[in-house]
């Protein structure tokens, strides 16, 4: 299984779809350690993204995430836009000439967006942000040489799970010290349904 | 949630609007964009001040556009940090040839975004310095983590930096006397009730009749301690212990700011602040100016903050320079 524009494009779209029903979910995890604004960042920006998505012309998965990068860096604001839009411009830059993007293309690129993500937020695992997702996620490819969707997506959901014991160090859930244990990271939920909407996509292309 | 909106989406750029309909002799909004800048932005020799924020916590940030304190103020949406394309249009327009310098409070968010915006600026060839105000005790200071948060006493940095730089400093200038400040300032805050942010449609979080909740952050982040309201001066004493615990204050003079947060009325502020005269007097801590009002809000919330800076010849001039703004004149 190779990635290409089309499937590029379901993927963002599925993710669109996960979002948008889940705005209050995330929104309301937000609410329990943070500002309560997740679910509304994540939804106005990736309403935008498959705004601009569904209306332009692409060649290359470089060009496509890179609309996506920009698009989420200058609509969605407060941490994830920044983190999001820096993990998808660093997938576009790793992917560039690789169409069709294959396991080992996405699995660098996946590298290259979770180094992008920690330069930008300096979180390393363990600290409660979706960097506790991204790096399993990124072990697990790099373990593996075919994509593995079933197991992908497993392994995104129990590291977003394993989000709900850890003590918040980084982002405003950290003013809560251990207040924060007891609860998922907004985040990690959001960077699970990446993953999981990638999963999908992966298998129906099987 | 009952508010006074047309569309729940669309609160900032309408209260932009009527902020520029009310003062359109002072400021403009930058076309397209979330800012609201001078109305003779850029001036030229003259390092540009830009600050901004989530929206929610009027008047700041672009009531504090104007002579004596900010050249713009970047809006984002309520409670959200802007993103870097309006900080980066901010920048522009404010460049008079002599640099740019960011206020931003101390919020993951806000950082990430300011900067990107700077790595912008610079790529272009603009000289960008930052300061992060940090004044909430409320939450500890640690390297190791977000550190503290940035509250009301950001209005003292956007006082001071600003009056240095109408009055000619160099931007490495106005670092320096914007990092004082931050050195010397810190706020503590408290709350009576939640807020909602329009798009949410529903309360940041629940808090019984009787309950307080200590230091709450302004954006309705859970604060230290939960418990049974207590009266003014014991709300003072609180505030104003932790403020006092922080920094070394002893002999030393200060401006006082005591700031509501969005519905608690003047009468309830000044009790406050009558209480925290008389803790500084006991103290033998002179007031050299005190504010009382609505600096840096958080929607609808009922409650407010203490905020103490610690005064030098240097800071007490700048304080007293002129400053012409729609929220805050000397
Ligand atoms: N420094 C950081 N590094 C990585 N991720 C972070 C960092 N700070 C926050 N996050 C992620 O961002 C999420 C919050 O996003 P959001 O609510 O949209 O922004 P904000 O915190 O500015 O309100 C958190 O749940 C966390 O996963
Ligand atoms: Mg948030």
């Amino acid at each position: 299984m190779e990635l290409n524009v089309q499937s590029v494009l379901k993927w963002i779209e599925k993710l669109n779809d996960k979002i948008q029903n889940n705005k209050e979910y995330l929104t309301s995890l937000d609410q329990a350690i943070g500002d309560g604004d997740h679910g509304i960042n994540m939804a106005r920006g990736f309403q935008e993204v498959i705004n601009k998505t569904t209306t332009s012309q692409y060649d290359t998965v470089s060009d496509l995430t890179k609309d996506v990068a920009m698009t989420l860096m200058s609509k969605v604001g407060g941490a994830s836009g920044p983190l999001y839009g820096t993990a998808f411009l660093k997938l576009s830059m790793s992917v560039k000439g690789k169409d069709p993007v294959d396991h080992d293309a996405f699995t660098a690129g996946v590298q290259e967006a979770l180094n992008g993500i920690q330069q930008r937020g300096k979180a390393n695992e363990g600290e409660k942000t979706l960097v506790d997702v991204w790096a399993p996620v990124l072990r697990f490819l790099q373990e593996n040489s075919e994509f593995e969707p079933g197991k992908l997506e497993e392994t995104a959901k129990v590291a977003m799970e394993s989000t709900k014991d850890i003590i918040a160090i980084r982002g405003r859930a950290a003013y809560l010290k251990e207040r924060s244990k007891g609860h998922l990271d907004p985040g990690s939920v959001s960077s699970f349904y990446l993953f999981q909407s990638l999963a999908e996509v992966l298998q129906e292309g099987e | 949630m009952k508010k006074i909106m047309n569309d729940p989406n669309q609160v900032v750029q309408d209260m932009l609007k009527g902020f520029v309909a009310a003062f359109p002799n002072d400021v403009k909004q930058l076309p397209n964009t979330t800012v609201i800048a001078r109305k003779n932005a850029p001036v030229s020799n003259k390092v540009g001040l830009v600050s901004g924020g989530g929206s929610g916590h009027e008047p700041a940030h672009a009531g504090y556009v104007g002579k004596g304190m900010l050249d713009a103020a970047v809006a984002g949406e309520v409670f959200t940090s802007p993103t870097p394309d309006q900080v980066y249009e901010a920048i522009k327009a404010v460049d008079g040839g002599a640099g740019v310098f960011l206020v931003i409070k101390n919020y993951t968010g806000d950082v990430m975004n300011f900067e990107m915006a700077a790595e912008l600026a610079a790529a272009e060839g603009i000289d960008v310095e930052q300061v992060i105000v940090n004044d909430d005790v409320a939450v500890e200071d640690s390297s190791f983590t977000t550190g503290r948060r940035g509250i009301a006493g950001t209005v003292f940095v956007h006082k001071i930096a600003g009056a240095k730089a109408e009055q000619g400093g160099s931007l490495q200038d106005v670092k320096a006397v914007a990092e004082k400040v931050v050195a010397n300032v810190r706020s503590m805050g408290m709350a009576l009730t939640p807020c909602t942010v329009p798009a949410a449609g529903k309360p940041s979080f629940e808090i019984d009749d009787n309950e307080m909740e200590i230091g709450m952050g302004i954006h309705g982040e859970p604060g230290i301690e939960r418990k049974e309201i207590a009266s003014a001066n014991e709300i003072a004493e609180e505030l104003t212990q932790k403020v006092l615990e922080d920094i070394d204050y002893s002999g030393s003079e200060v401006a006082v700011m005591v700031n509501g947060l969005g519905s608690t009325p003047e009468m309830e502020l000044f009790i406050v602040n009558a209480r925290v005269h008389e803790i500084l007097a006991e103290k033998g801590i002179k007031v050299y100016k005190t504010f009382v009002g609505e600096y840096m809000t958080s929607l609808e919330m009922a409650g407010c903050s203490v905020t103490l800076l610690k005064l030098d010849d240097e800071l007490k001039e700048l304080l007293e320079a002129e400053a012409v703004t729609p929220a805050f004149s000397s």
